[in-house]
């Protein structure tokens, strides 16, 4: 076991990546000599050359598009979009052609692509640095949307997506990038949890609290909060937003039968709606309140000035917890 | 001279093509160019200087201010005063600017108050300025965005017929890195098919973070003009005559009708790429020292000390000047208020809206809850 930050755990996971398949390339802006900014790849154009750790022109379009390419003469590239807002010029490419290449051509084409997006709020940008694209994402067909939320699943998750024969838009929590975490590197890989499943991060009885990516450190803290005040809160970590693992969450809302769902993006079409319209299909019967949501209100990412109040805190978190034992 | 006409665009500005348009050199010698004859007084390049002077001190101040925790981040205008001060005084009012989020000293040109600026870099709005009060738009982050929309604003001035003698133009800013995007060259595209009254002004500081120029391009910028069809110029981005010069003629020709022109002024970030960012892990001192040979204001300075334009008492006077302004942008940050809770669900749409609405309605309960807590407390 070794302790690292989550962004350090990233970087190991890319270096294992590229150790263990000379087809594995990283490309984005700044992932070079700068290492990108917020250094997930530092270090790794030194040991790898350019040629495997590439310094792109300006342009997300070019990067997922060429990705493509690469990935059609059989590289498997892992995309660095450099933060959330500006995955939007590579829309096109990602929805049209990542997502549906595979069913176009019969399954003949895989495209084993990993785009990278460091995600959500908190670190006091300005706009277009803070935002929660990934329901845009876990709304298409064809693509695998998946959340870390700290160091040992960033270095595991990582080099499954890689692996992974499907387009993987892996989000990464920025504001949780300097965060520690006990990492075992050693481990086996068969011996990780699959990127399918979500992980109980903490057991519970009264209530689900669904999360994942940067707000499971809050949910955790809101669960222990709660437990002083003897209510027992089961946070459960998704880690895959497309498909659920639905499995896991439905044993837990059955033994609980009370649910919150809660994420930085807004709650409007957000995931939330999606995961409470399927409790609902499944746990009806066990149901003994609607599921609730907290997550971002229906308006752009404010200034950073007022994202705590746009971000759900423990405060918000334990307010929908509540809410729902009114019922 | 440094011009590419392109084969379907307007034959101007013809040349042949290679050398930086330069009518300040870095030492301070006036020098003429038989295509951008100056006519400037001396009290203009004195206010030119002034304009440096004061959008340098205003960057200062706000790298300052970042460093003690007052701005979340900033982007540094430093090396490239001249382009901007150069170009923005090349605008006339009716004229409309489209700035990318270095633009301070366009801004400033443009009369936009400096406090304004600040707001988007402390956090406090997404900038929040009327567009049309100072004819200068928002600045935009997402790269190369704004290219487009400088188009499409040319594109209104054309059907609006204020293209002609005393006609309106636009120009719109961008970096090296930005002409990487797709939104850029189709921008290029559309002002050459339209031949929209649009200027585009590449900044090209040589970086686009860590990237340096050739990973954009492995010809000069402004050669990219010509297979869009209009033409392109390079000009040397830290002598401010000189970008004044270029722009005037530009947008010029713009408002007459005569369609776009790229102007790529060559210059130099000597900051970092924002107060974030670390640019020692990519690029050599020595870079650095080799540009402020080249510094945009002292040779300004030279040249108004070596002709004896200016005395010790006008350059005290403007060195005062910079302390006051300085100062009051410092105080205007330090007194900024806060922004309201609920102000985050206003202007998003024009007329009320019920899924806002609800939201805020139930915000806003949430937060009284506190309240209520505190006083019963
Ligand atoms: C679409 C998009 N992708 C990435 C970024 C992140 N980013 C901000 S500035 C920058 C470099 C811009 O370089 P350049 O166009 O040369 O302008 P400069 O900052 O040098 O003035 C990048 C990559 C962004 N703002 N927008
Ligand atoms: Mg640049």
């Amino acid at each position: 076991m070794t302790t690292l930050t989550l962004s350090r755990a990233m970087n190991e996971g890319l270096r294992r990546a590229l150790e263990n398949d000379p087809k594995v390339l990283v490309m984005g802006e700044d992932v070079g000599k700068l290492g990108g900014v917020f250094r997930v790849t530092d270090g790794l154009q030194k040991d790898f050359g350019e040629g495997r750790v590439i310094d792109t022109p300006l342009a997300e379009s070019g990067i997922v598009g060429t990705a493509i390419g690469l990935a059609l003469r059989g590289y498997r590239p892992i995309c660095e979009i450099q933060f959330d807002g500006f995955v939007f010029p590579a829309f096109n490419q990602i929805v049209c052609q990542l997502a549906k290449m595979r069913l176009r051509s019969l399954g003949h084409v895989s495209l084993p692509i990993v785009i990278r997006i460091p995600c959500g709020g908190g670190i006091g940008a300005v706009e277009h640095h803070s935002e929660s694209p990934e329901a845009l994402f876990a709304h298409i067909g064809g693509l695998r949307v998946v959340a870390c939320s700290e160091p040992a699943d960033a270095y595991s998750m990582i080099q499954q997506s890689v692996s992974c024969e499907d387009p993987v838009i892996l989000f990464e929590p920025k504001r949780r990038y300097w965060d520690k975490g006990e990492v075992d590197t050693a481990a086996d890989p068969q011996a990780w949890l699959s990127l399918n499943a979500a992980r109980t991060v903490h057991q519970g009885s009264d209530v689900t609290l669904l999360a994942y990516g940067p707000m499971i450190r809050t949910c955790v803290e809101a669960a222990v909060a709660a437990a002083k005040d003897g209510r027992s809160i089961e946070v459960i970590d998704l880690r895959s937003l497309a498909p659920l693992d639905i499995e896991t969450i439905r044993a837990s809302v059955q033994r609980t039968g009370r649910c919150v769902v809660a994420h930085e993006a807004p709650v409007t079409g957000g995931l939330g709606a999606e995961i409470a319209a399927r409790i609902t299909e499944e746990c009806f019967y066990h149901l003994e309140a609607p599921v609730l949501r907290v997550g971002g209100f229906s308006t752009p990412y404010p200034p950073s000035k007022l994202e705590d109040h746009y971000l759900p805190d423990l405060d918000r978190v334990l307010d929908a917890v509540d809410r729902t034992f009114a019922f | 001279m440094a011009v590419d006409s392109g084969a379907a665009g307007p034959q101007r500005l013809e040349g042949t093509g290679g050398e930086l348009i330069q009518l300040l050199t870095p030492e301070g010698e006036r020098v003429e160019h038989p295509d951008y004859p100056l006519d400037i007084s001396t009290e203009e390049i004195k206010a030119l200087f002034r304009d440096l002077v004061l959008v340098r001190r205003i960057d200062t101040e706000a790298i300052a201010l970042q460093r003690q925790g007052e701005l979340g981040i900033w982007a540094s205008l430093l090396g490239q005063e001249a382009a901007q001060v150069g170009s923005g005084r090349a605008l006339g009012p009716k004229d409309m600017a489209f700035p990318t989020y270095r633009e301070h000293g366009v801004a400033w040109c443009r009369g936009l108050d400096p406090a304004k600026l600040l707001e988007l870099f402390r956090g406090v709005s997404h900038g929040g300025w009327d567009p049309n009060e100072h004819n200068f738009h928002l600045y935009t982050i997402v790269i190369g965005s704004q290219t487009l929309h400088a188009t499409g604003y040319a594109m209104g001035i054309q059907r609006d017929g204020a293209v002609g003698e005393d006609g309106e133009a636009v120009i719109v800013y961008f970096g090296d890195g930005a002409t990487s995007q797709g939104d850029v060259n189709e921008s290029f595209i559309w002002a050459s098919v339209f031949n929209a009254p649009v200027v585009f002004f590449c900044q090209n500081n040589q970086w686009a973070i860590s990237e340096p120029l050739e990973r954009q391009s492995r010809i000069p910028l402004y050669q990219r003009a010509r297979g869009f069809g209009f033409p392109g110029l390079r000009v040397d981005g830290n002598d401010v005559l000189a970008c004044l010069a270029v722009t005037r003629k530009a947008m010029q020709a713009a408002r007459e009708g005569q369609g776009p022109t790229l102007i790529e002024a060559f210059t130099y970030r000597m900051g970092a790429h924002t107060t974030t960012d670390d640019p020692t892990r990519y690029r050599l001192a020595a870079e650095l020292e080799s540009w402020k040979l080249k510094d945009p204001l002292e040779r300004v300075r030279a040249y108004l000390v070596r002709t004896g334009a200016a005395d010790a008492d006008f350059f005290a006077a403007v060195d005062a000047e910079a302390g006051e302004l300085g100062t009051r942008v410092r105080k205007s940050c330090l007194t900024m208020p806060d922004p309201q809770p609920l102000t985050i669900f206003e202007n998003v749409y024009s007329e009320p809206n019920a899924q806002v609405a609800y939201e805020r309605d139930r915000f806003a309960a949430y937060l009284d809850s506190f309240d209520s807590e505190e006083v019963g407390a």
